[in-house]
């Protein structure tokens, strides 16, 4: 069973559907983190100036799927800086480069590093924020058709939105396009 | 993230955002998103239980097809842990003794615990940088792509 939600913050309308036949109706459960106030908060506590996040004023495109999601080629892309070993690693600051990782890559290469979340787990099994393995069953499963050649990794964390807008995007389209994917996945960290 | 995830749509491909961060998932507004409350660094599940991040990612996909309204949120259902007590402590303050020192360190109780932003490679392991070094002079690194240094 689904709840609807539907609520309007700063002029945007917003649809959310929230599962209401398992956990959530347990005692002791807390709302979802706001993390925006909590680390507005933390960089204010610490004289940072102020982040600027993102804020979309518009409705997002949408393209919807023209055939079921078991005859699709699914692509997913990943933040988190993550890379295999033999690649460049990341750096720590506004990099808007991105790793193209071969599907068929050992788990053991890959590696993350990054300067902005706890990386204890994703060391100790690098499916929690890269999740080559579970999407890999979903092939064996048919709930899709395949996955692309590559996966395509990212830093995140990049203040200037201008350079993920002008360096980034462009070629990171282009490489969804010429992967023929008929639908993306994203896993931000 | 939600920017890519807008401009792949308007390319005309579908997609779906991962999010464990609500707030900001909701802010940048991506076409499909599914929120999973599980504390920052697991957006897709918890080391080293492959069954559960299998179930995931099956509840994960089967938004492309149930979710039908432009910049819609599908909640999973899953929880960390029996309290959530994990939330209390993300990005608070930290709990001091009242005799600590805290007014000279103008920090208001929170400690810096962000890493340096280099711009040089951070790599995990020694190891990785001799293997970088070694499949670029090789020229066999057909897969470093975009690098921006």
């Amino acid at each position: 069973m689904a709840e609807a939600l539907t609520r309007v913050i700063a002029g945007q309308l917003f649809l959310e559907t929230r599962e209401t036949n398992m956990s959530s109706g347990l005692p002791n459960r807390q709302p979802p983190v706001d993390y925006i106030p909590r680390i507005t908060a933390q960089y204010a506590g610490l004289g940072y100036g102020e982040y600027r996040w993102l804020a979309s004023e518009t409705e997002p495109a949408w393209t919807p799927l023209t055939k079921p999601l078991s005859k699709c080629r699914l692509g997913f892309i990943a933040t988190g800086g993550i890379y295999a070993s033999g690649q460049t690693a990341f750096h720590f600051k506004d990099d808007t480069s991105y790793r193209a990782i071969p599907n068929d890559v050992e788990i053991s290469e890959l590696r993350a590093t990054h300067f902005a979340y706890d990386l204890t787990d994703a060391r100790k099994d690098i499916n929690v924020v890269f999740p080559i393995e579970a999407l890999k069953s979903m092939v064996e499963e048919k709930k899709i058709a395949e996955l692309g050649p590559n996966s395509y990794t990212l830093m995140g964390g990049i203040y200037s939105t201008r350079r993920v807008v002008e360096d980034l995007i462009p070629p990171l389209v282009q490489r969804v396009l010429d992967d023929e994917l008929d639908v993306v996945l994203l896993v931000p960290v | 993230m939600s920017l890519i995830a807008r401009a792949i749509e308007e390319a005309g491909i579908p997609t779906l955002s991962m999010s464990s961060a609500r707030d900001i998932t909701r802010s940048a507004w991506p076409a499909r998103a599914t929120y999973l409350d599980f504390p920052l660094g697991h957006t897709a599940g918890r080391p080293q239980m492959p069954e559960l991040n299998r179930e995931i990612m099956r509840d994960t996909l089967s938004a492309f097809e149930t979710l039908s309204v432009p910049g819609s949120m599908s909640h999973l259902s899953y929880r960390w842990d029996e309290n959530d007590q994990w939330k209390d402590k993300v990005f608070a303050p930290t709990e001091k003794p009242v005799d600590s020192d805290q007014s000279k360190s103008g920090n208001n109780g929170y400690e810096d615990d962000r890493v340096a932003r280099h711009d040089t490679p951070q790599y995990q392991t020694e190891a990785d940088e001799l293997a970088a070094l070694k499949s670029h002079s090789d020229e066999e690194c057909k897969i470093c792509i975009g690098i921006d240094f």
